[in-house]
């Protein structure tokens, strides 16, 4: 699926990605973990395009990604922010996205999921930012792609779409799809993902399932085992 | 690319500042009409607002535009669309909202009050499309401005500088530069000098249409010496259009390389 070699990116003088090499063959769900600023956000959108890394290369689906933008509609990409024009209503925002992607869509049901039928006719400045990100993950859901992108898809959601949030995920994942998730709830990610991979400062620290990551830290849980490795580094 | 032109340009239409926009065009030509009581001296009045008047709303609304839909541009370049489009797609949504408001703000006083009945049709027509470019041209330079500056306070910063600067401080500039110089042959400087500022020269292309010697001032008067009413028409209606193709290129160029 998705191939990365080499991969540098800096901004100015800081140096945010040095030499990530990250293979995605299966399918399956990935859990792009690391602390504040480890370089998740810039990784996830080198591989959506959106930021243009300095050396290295990225494959999806066996073609490069550079100067493309076809590949694309193989991608479902949940932003991190979720904010909309103002002015255009919910339902115009969905046709809009329907429109520019000319795939079929379901989302009807989405809609009916996260019980959004009242905010249809509303205005998308006038929705607060929970709403918005059920929007958000309709837009996202709405479509059959082989890769799903999610960034931070927790923010802001009440206990009920949570869960059908991580319904949703699981139903994609059983159509063998291929779906990246940063997150920093740990819960979130114990429950839904299958590999885990760690990046600190700007490299791929670890990659494996969560048991492996456990035993290697010798923690009982995630959320300490994540710590653990942040630790381990900051004393060597 | 006329995808997103088309969203842009109805979510502009529909948002309250287009509409005062709008408003004030017509408020402007009704009042102007019934004081003037004379259609060529209406637009005589109408293009000393129009000329500093639209670069600034361009400025303003272009930097705002951009701003605010800066999130909804990452969502977008995520889509399977190519960067280009959806830059020029914004730009046109912009400009092109605003060229309505000021063409139907103006134009439906003046059609009430019989411009197709005047001989000033030619002469609005001009001022309408000169209004246009300059939408075209300020919108264009102040996408460019934001695209460059992540911080908004310093993208309006200079967006208003840069208009307050071609709109006023040029001129002054100008003048005093030809005070200086007045010892030497100025007028393929001069000449230079106003095709070089989009204002200066919109200002000239009207002018010389209206055919108003007292009001054409040096640059105008060598300018049509120099060119005569014909040849200086054509050549600033060329200038403006390069005046908006090179900000366009360099806005396509700089979203290429740009990360988000």
């Amino acid at each position: 699926m998705i191939h990365i070699k080499e991969l540098h990116k800096s901004f100015g003088k800081n140096k945010v990605l040095s030499g990530i090499d990250l293979d995605i063959e299966t399918n399956g769900i990935f859990a792009v973990l690391g602390p504040n600023g480890s370089g998740k956000t810039t990784l996830i959108k080198s591989i959506l395009g959106m930021v243009l890394p300095q050396k290295g290369t990225i494959t999806v689906n066996g073609a490069p990604i550079k100067k493309n933008w076809k590949y694309r509609e193989q991608i479902d990409y949940l932003p991190q922010i979720a904010n909309f024009p103002g002015n255009l209503k919910v339902r115009e925002l969905i046709r809009m996205i329907k429109d520019l992607r000319r795939k079929p869509s379901e989302e009807q049901r989405l809609i009916t999921l996260f019980q959004l039928e009242p905010f249809m006719d509303k205005r998308l400045s006038t929705l607060s930012g929970g709403t918005k990100q059920k929007v958000n993950i309709v837009l996202t859901f709405m479509f059959d792609c082989p890769l799903i992108v999610l960034d931070e898809p927790t923010t802001g959601l009440d206990p009920a779409s949570l869960i059908h949030l991580k319904g949703l995920i699981r139903e994609e994942k059983e159509k063998g799809k291929t779906i990246l998730i940063t997150s920093h709830i740990m819960q979130f990610v114990a429950e839904v993902a299958n590999t885990i991979v760690y990046i600190l400062e700007g490299k791929i620290y670890f990659k494996g399932s969560i048991p492996e990551l456990k035993e290697q830290t010798r923690q009982n849980d995630l959320e300490h085992a994540i710590a653990a490795i942040a630790n381990a580094k900051n004393h060597a | 690319m006329l995808k997103i032109l088309k969203y842009s340009f109805f979510d502009l239409i529909r948002s309250r500042w287009s509409y005062v926009y709008f408003l004030f065009y017509l408020l402007l030509g009704f009042v102007l009409l019934f004081l003037n009581n004379d259609v060529s001296k209406a637009v005589i009045t109408l293009m000393n607002i129009i000329i500093v008047l639209v670069p600034l709303i361009g400025t303003i609304f272009g930097v705002m535009y951009y701003y605010n839909s800066k999130e909804f541009t990452e969502l977008l370049l995520a889509q399977p669309i190519r960067r280009t489009s959806i830059f020029l797609g914004q730009y046109f949504g912009v400009a092109g909202s605003l060229t309505m408001s000021l063409v139907l703000g103006l134009g439906i006083p003046f059609v009430m009050y019989g411009l197709f009945k005047s001989d000033a049709i030619f002469d609005f027509s001009l001022l309408l499309v000169t209004g246009a470019f300059l939408t075209l041209i300020f919108t264009a330079l102040s996408f460019n401005i934001a695209l460059s500056n992540e911080n908004k306070i310093k993208g309006f910063g200079y967006a208003v500088l840069l208009w307050l600067f071609l709109a006023v401080i040029y001129d002054g500039l100008f003048l005093m530069s030809l005070i200086i110089f007045k010892e030497y042959p100025l007028d393929t400087f001069s000449l230079a000098a106003t095709m070089i500022n989009p204002i200066d020269l919109s200002r000239i292309l009207i002018l010389l249409e209206l055919d108003i010697s007292a009001l054409l001032g040096y640059t105008g008067a060598v300018f049509k010496k120099f060119f005569g009413t014909q040849t200086g028409l054509i050549i600033s209606i060329v200038m403006l259009v390069i005046w908006t193709a090179i900000p366009l290129w360099w806005l396509t160029y700089k979203a290429k390389r740009k990360d988000f």
